[in-house]
């Protein structure tokens, strides 16, 4: 399992092996969800924040 | 033949539609929606069919706009999917085909929309035209209610706000009912069950198994048909129990959340769209 580290806290977040790009993963130290931006290198970011129109 | 899924926000159902189509021996593209930037009617979509499962659905709607207009063919259609995105036109769409539903009006300012109101009765229902996950539903159980929430909304809402959609509240059995639909098939259904009045899963709702009767079947049908124009499609339709009047149809979703549906369904909803979306093009898997 891949590891990364929180853009928010610093702490290190695991990775499933079959993560995606645009994957939501969320820190268990803080709580914020972290979007996977890129796979290669592993890079995360904050994920945006939920809008009005989101989801079904 | 190129297929695509469109998203931004890769969730469990995101994950299990590529899956679903690398088990049929598919490749997919995963298309970014943010990353999409085309001129209208012209160039090559960048693939042939493109589901679209944008989790914006402002964003959704205009790439499947763009899509189209180049071409591709789009899972759900623009028509299809603008329909369903706005409750006004839902609620036109399905009284259009004399489909049973809750007694609504659609009123445009916040006088009309108390008059519309008082004329449907204490407890009524408020809902956003645009709007999903059970966000900024009210219940309105009497008229200090109603003036209070319409104020609000006249105040601190978006344009989205300034058409007003009242609707009857049902007196449900502690639970709704969303159907699946693929094609025009009624695939599988469940019961969402909660405490609170509002049982939308992502709010809570418990999920479980609701056969396939039927009625549910042909209401179900019916509605998918009236949102697309009668070409179905991948939808998701949620059903109210009047104690009086039997179902009656609520909301026609076109990006459906499915992950609480499938283990209680037995029904492998991801294969089932799959196969649609290929046999739409076609494509023998």
């Amino acid at each position: 399992m891949n590891q990364v580290e929180c853009v928010e806290c610093g702490t290190t977040v695991s990775v499933p092996d079959n993560v995606m790009r645009g994957e939501i993963l969320v820190c268990q130290d803080c709580g914020t969800e972290l979007e996977v931006i890129e796979l290669d290198p592993l890079t995360v970011d904050l994920a945006p924040l939920e809008m009005e129109d989101w989801g079904e | 033949m190129r297929i695509g899924i469109l998203c931004s926000r890769v969730r469990v159902e995101e994950k299990l539609l590529f899956e679903a189509f690398a088990r049929l021996g598919v490749p997919v593209e995963q298309v970014d929606d943010r990353a999409l930037a085309m001129r209208a009617g012209e160039g090559t979509p960048p693939v042939d069919l493109m589901l679209v499962r944008s989790i914006s659905t402002v964003t959704g709607l205009a790439a499947a706009l763009l899509l189209e207009s180049a071409g591709a063919r789009v899972i759900n259609s623009y028509a299809t999917a603008s329909t369903c995105a706005d409750k006004a036109r839902t609620t036109v769409a399905l009284a259009a085909a004399g489909i049973p539903q809750p007694v609504t009006e659609i009123a445009l300012g916040p006088q009309a929309a108390l008059d519309a109101i008082e004329r449907i009765g204490y407890p009524a229902v408020l809902k956003p035209a645009l709007g999903s996950w059970g966000r900024l539903l009210a219940r309105v159980n009497d008229r200090d209610a109603a003036e209070a929430i319409l104020e609000h909304k006249e105040t601190l809402g978006g344009p989205h706000h300034q058409v007003f959609y009242v609707q009857e509240y049902i007196s449900k059995p502690g639970r709704d009912i969303r159907a699946f639909v693929v094609g025009t098939e009624t695939i599988c259904a469940i019961y969402r069950s909660a405490d609170h009045w509002i049982t939308n899963t992502a709010r809570g709702g418990r999920a479980s198994n609701c056969p396939v009767t039927p009625e549910i079947d042909a209401l179900c049908r019916q509605a998918a048909l009236a949102v697309s124009g009668g070409a179905g499609g991948v939808l998701a339709i949620d059903l109210l129990e009047d104690p009086a009047r039997g179902l009656l149809v609520c909301e026609v979703n076109h990006t459906m959340e499915f992950r609480n549906s499938i283990d209680t369904t037995g029904v492998n909803i991801p294969e089932r769209i799959a196969r649609y979306a290929l046999a739409e093009m076609s494509v023998v898997a």
